[in-house]
């Protein structure tokens, strides 16, 4: 049985070897800098989105410890070149410590960045039942900037991946963000929004797209916002099942592989920030950390936050796999949209 | 039993290069040129015509590609099915409009 598995997994690694794709075009990528601390704080959400690589949901209990929260803290403080931190989960405010890791995070002249699902303002903590209201009058006190998933601008797609309901719920928040200033112009508080495709194929041309978000939502909700950033979806975990189930990972790595583009590569995140896990395990990405991918250094050792040096992590070499096609396809991907023209 | 339209024969579009290599070059070029830039028309705009097309050729290989297409390109499911209508209307269109053809005939058979 073990030999079966192990000859499945050599024969995927042939078949949508990252590094051989890259090692072909004569690309390298080492990491450029840290200027992003992306931390992932919690897997409980109030949401079971269909396509989550985190696998995040109301039944997920892992959460970061007030120690891995002050070493974050400690790192920030440490390195005036990480300027951003970028807070995620799962449902990064349901963590006990979200609201204080922000305000510290701010007093040290940190740019924060939080992860915000839209709907957790109404549903609140699915597990203490704390409501979560307060949090756009949060954000602005603290001029965080918001990043928000809404796969489409209506309601089809949005429920189909993210839960019935979640649409509507999701107008409602986005007008409570503008009403405090967010995604309103001269305001200065940013509402980023996040496309993700429903289903195995890619993103269409970000600016096109974001054209068309901020005329209907505007038109039918009279909603506003900063900028849209396309995300390609990884075939990991959750959507990794839907494709094994559906027959269509085949396909879908096929499709990644096809769009392969060097411009899109070179501008992949993993060059530029480092992501936490719950228990303080450094990883290349967010993506990586939920395949337990651990970064490691030249001696092969793993990263953590317990142990951080800047020099260690900056020498380190990316540690890529098939999922990583997902960054590189077309006009790429990334926390922060399409990295290629 | 084999049958016809099998998905996975999709991929093999190019192999009609086979004994016509040159007559198939062109044909890709051309479409490439034609489906896949934006010009006066977006690429969004061309595939919901192809998706369209697809209908009303029946063509089940072409149906698979272009609502993939239309998908990346921004369309949704609402903009797809009314290419699909303007594809019906058209086909039920012209079959009415043939019908002034028979009462032209009518006329000349009828006292």
């Amino acid at each position: 049985m073990s030999a079966v598995l192990q000859l499945k997994v050599v024969q995927e690694k042939s078949k949508y070897d990252f590094d051989a794709v890259v090692r072909r075009r004569g690309i390298e990528l080492p990491p450029l800098a840290i200027d992003t601390l992306q931390v992932n704080i919690t897997k409980l959400c109030n949401q079971v989105c269909r396509h989550c690589h985190v696998d995040a949901s109301p039944s997920r209990t892992e959460k970061m410890s007030p120690e891995g929260i002050a070493q974050c803290l400690a790192i920030l403080e440490r390195h005036p070149q990480i300027a951003k931190l970028d807070i995620t989960g799962g449902a990064p405010e349901l963590h006990p410590e979200f609201d204080a890791f922000v305000e510290r995070a701010v007093a040290l002249g940190r740019h924060v960045m939080v992860r915000h699902n839209l709907t957790v303002q109404l549903d609140g903590n699915p597990q203490t039942k704390e409501a979560k209201e307060y949090l756009p009058q949060f954000f602005a006190k603290n001029r965080v900037e918001v990043v928000s998933s809404l796969p489409y601008y209506q309601e089809f797609f949005t429920d189909a991946q993210r839960g019935s309901g979640v649409f509507k719920k999701s107008m409602e928040a986005m007008k409570r963000l503008n009403d405090v200033g967010y995604g309103v112009e001269g305001s200065g508080l940013m509402l980023n929004l996040v496309y993700n495709p429903v289903g195995p194929y890619l993103p269409a041309p970000q600016a096109g797209l974001e054209a068309d978000y901020k005329r209907e939502l505007k038109a039918k909700f009279g909603l506003t916002f900063n900028s849209l950033y396309t995300i390609t979806n990884m075939p990991i975990n959750r959507f990794r099942l839907h494709l094994d189930k559906t027959g269509q990972y085949e396909g879908y790595m096929e499709k990644l592989l096809a769009a392969f583009n060097p411009a899109a590569a070179a501008g992949v995140m993993c060059r530029t920030l480092i992501s936490v896990g719950h228990d303080g395990r450094i990883y290349d990405c967010d993506f990586n950390q939920m395949l337990e991918m651990d970064a490691i250094d030249r001696a092969g050792r793993p990263l953590t936050i317990f142990d951080f040096a800047l020099e260690r992590a900056l020498a380190r070499s990316i540690r890529f796999d098939a999922h990583c096609l997902g960054c590189t396809a077309g006009a790429g991907s990334s926390c922060g949209g399409a990295t290629a023209a | 039993m084999s049958s016809y339209y099998e998905s996975e024969d999709l991929k093999k579009f190019g192999d009609i290069g086979q004994h016509a290599k040159k007559l198939a070059d062109d044909f890709f070029r051309y479409y490439g040129e034609v489906t896949g830039t934006d010009g006066a028309l977006s690429k969004r705009e061309k595939a919901l015509i192809a998706l369209a097309v697809s209908h009303a050729m029946k063509c089940p290989y072409c149906i698979d590609a272009y609502t993939t297409q239309c998908l990346e390109t921004g369309s949704n499911p609402e903009q797809m099915m009314e290419a699909v209508h303007v594809a019906a209307v058209m086909q039920a269109g012209i079959t009415l409009v043939h019908s002034v053809q028979m009462q032209n005939h009518l006329r000349k058979m009828v006292l």
